[in-house]
């Protein structure tokens, strides 16, 4: 077992919005409360949960895009949550970040190689322009691009091809961390799959750690080491991929698993359907976030927050009645599961 | 799927901006006059020292107030000077001032705006009441106070109107700024360590450059208002140089004399207004498809 490359304490962020001048009740959203985890060198933690939840400010507040309100963030031995702004834009060479959206992420105005190179810029790794040429140029074979395109412009490629040049930008700076914030939901599922794969390629080939953001359990199946599950802001469970996927302790989780589509026509089929909306995350339950969703909830739940516990090897969930199975969907025959 | 795959084939290229501003001229016929306009004024003030028949401050008196002959043509002032060659050298004054008082106004203007909508907090809450405070005066009133207080000369219009234009670039930057800032390829830059500076000038200035120069195109056609405004007033190019605006305002004492010099002076404000706004109005519609009639 390896060392942990980046470990999460206690990270929380408090979004307050004031009304008016300022005067008023200011409403406070706890976007991400009390997130810890650890994620070691090589592996890829998914980090999935319906939006809203705060997936993607948890992923922007390990890499101090967003200050986080507390907690701290361990990367390399380096506490970035106490740098200050020049030592942490030094540390972002090695940590990088993939953005969802293939079109908005790339600027308009710049050419391919000027993107892919800002990095390289931003840290001086090139000596010469020639040089800066061919680093451009790697990175583009790298990730499955012609280095004939490196003077035309974002606007002339498709979804899935920005995503490789998002990509290729990511791993200019040769980075041993890459935050992937959904990089595959904006795009046609044909293509999803090759991206997915270029990013494990990538993983192999360089040594790279992800924490890979989604928000449903299908996608990260192929490329996750490990899984969180987050709800309004808080992960309920986490644990190595086998055990979740086989045995999920949390109710969410495994609504969240049956909704996944299941490539078996022959499997028995048991579609938890949830009710209602995610609460909104100025205003979440008491007692237990899932409470007003869940289908086993009871009196208990509505009054005492449960905390994470161990379920199995590596395997923690924050449920009261967390257990393999815990909606009892195998149990309950000839039951419709959609209750 | 291997590393070595190619995923290049491309989606089709667009035209260039140069072919799309020919078609565009070619498509207004009122622009391309416009610009035509523009470039004779620009020629005539190029080469004034050739074209006017008459040095523009040489005065005779015993040829005042005459009526347009073949001799002059807009016929000569309460002075004796020639009008037509006035008109001529005080074209150089309006394009002048034209150009370079939204120009300097759009550098101090822009930089404040981008500083404040980048930066955001209590910088912004002092560039904004400061701007707020400049564009509740009207620009002729703001221009009239500060040269007033200056005194007139063309160094001090120049400085008159490019303070009043300033709180328009930097409202206009300010805006422009907020918007691009919140794109998600400025976080990337961020999450790449891109050092705040490069981007503002690589990623916040060259996205908000349309409108700025928009704006200047526009003002422009103002500037040139503005200062014959000024000068009719007394407050801008001072006598003996000529200016479209004093010329008017020497014409006023001999108008049912010879009305021609208020004529031909205010024919002339008028056309290259006109123009100024026509090509600015296309440059906008070019720049910016989404506000295009």
């Amino acid at each position: 077992m390896s060392e942990a490359l980046l470990s999460v304490t206690g990270l929380g962020k408090v979004f307050s919005a004031k009304a008016g001048l300022g005067l008023g009740r200011a409403s406070e959203v706890r976007a991400v409360d009390d997130v810890s985890f650890d994620i070691r060198r090589g592996e890829t933690l998914a980090l999935v949960g319906e939006s809203g939840c705060g997936k993607s400010t948890l992923g922007r507040l390990i890499l101090q895009l967003i200050q986080p309100s507390s907690g701290q963030v361990l990367f390399e031995g380096v506490s970035l949550t106490e740098l200050g702004a020049h030592p942490l834009r030094e540390m972002r060479r090695r940590m990088q970040m993939v953005f969802q959206d293939p079109f908005g992420s790339l600027s308009p105005r710049r050419s391919v190689a000027d993107i892919i190179a800002e990095p390289i810029d931003a840290f001086g790794l090139a000596t010469s322009r020639p040089a800066r040429r061919e680093l451009v140029a790697e990175l583009l074979k790298q990730v499955g691009l012609s280095a004939a395109i490196m003077d035309r412009y974002p606007r002339q490629f498709s979804g899935g091809q920005r995503q490789r040049i998002g990509i290729a930008r990511a791993i200019a700076a040769g980075p041993s961390f890459i935050v992937a914030d959904e990089p595959v939901s904006a795009l046609d599922v044909s293509v999803q799959a090759q991206v997915i794969n270029l990013l494990q390629d990538l993983q192999e080939s360089r040594g790279l750690t992800y924490l890979f953001i989604a928000h449903d359990l299908a996608v990260v199946r192929h490329i996750a080491t490990s899984v969180a599950v987050m709800y309004l802001g808080r992960i309920v469970e986490i644990g190595p991929k086998h055990e979740v996927y086989a045995r999920p302790h949390h109710p969410y989780t495994q609504a969240l698993l049956s909704a996944a589509p299941n490539p078996d026509p022959d499997a028995p089929r048991r579609q938890i359907v949830l009710r209602g909306d995610v609460p909104s995350p100025s205003n979440v339950p008491r007692g237990c976030a899932f409470n007003s969703r869940c289908p086993i909830a009871t009196a208990r739940c509505r009054e005492e927050r449960p905390e994470l516990r161990t379920v199995g090897a590596g395997h923690v969930a924050a449920c009261h009645y967390a257990g393999p199975n815990p909606i009892h969907l195998g149990e309950v025959s000839g039951m419709s599961a959609q209750a | 799927m291997t590393l070595a795959a190619d995923h290049t084939e491309l989606i089709a290229p667009e035209p260039s901006r140069l072919v799309i501003l020919r078609q565009v001229l070619l498509d207004r016929p009122s622009t391309m006059a416009a610009v035509a306009l523009i470039g004779v004024f620009v020629l005539i003030a190029t080469f004034a020292p050739l074209l006017a028949p008459y040095d523009p401050l040489a005065q005779s008196y015993i040829k005042i107030n005459r009526v347009p002959s073949a001799e002059h043509w807009l016929g000569t002032d309460q002075f004796g000077r020639d009008v037509l060659s006035r008109m001529i050298f005080g074209s150089r004054n309006s394009l002048i001032i034209g150009v370079l008082a939204p120009l300097l106004a759009a550098i101090i203007g822009t930089t404040l705006g981008v500083v404040a909508g980048f930066f955001g907090g209590v910088v912004d809450r002092i560039i904004s009441r400061l701007v707020d405070l400049l564009i509740s005066f009207p620009e002729l009133l703001l221009a009239i106070i500060i040269a007033a207080a200056l005194g007139g000369g063309f160094w001090n219009i120049v400085i008159v109107l490019a303070a009043a234009f300033v709180p328009n670039f930097a409202r206009v930057a300010r805006a422009q700024t907020m918007a691009v800032r919140a794109e998600p390829f400025v976080e990337a830059a961020v999450a790449s360590g891109v050092t705040t500076w490069r981007i503002i000038l690589r990623h916040i200035v060259p996205n908000i450059a349309a409108p700025i120069v928009v704006l200047m195109t526009l003002w422009t056609a103002s500037a040139i208002r503005l200062e014959a405004s000024l000068s009719f007033l007394g407050l801008g190019t001072q006598a003996p140089q000529p200016s479209w605006g004093n010329i008017i305002r020497d014409g006023l004492n001999n108008l049912f004399g010879s009305p021609w010099p208020v004529i031909g002076a205010g024919l002339a404000i008028t056309s290259v207004v006109l123009a100024f706004n026509l090509l600015g109005d296309t440059i906008r519609d070019v720049l910016d498809p989404e506000t295009s009639s």
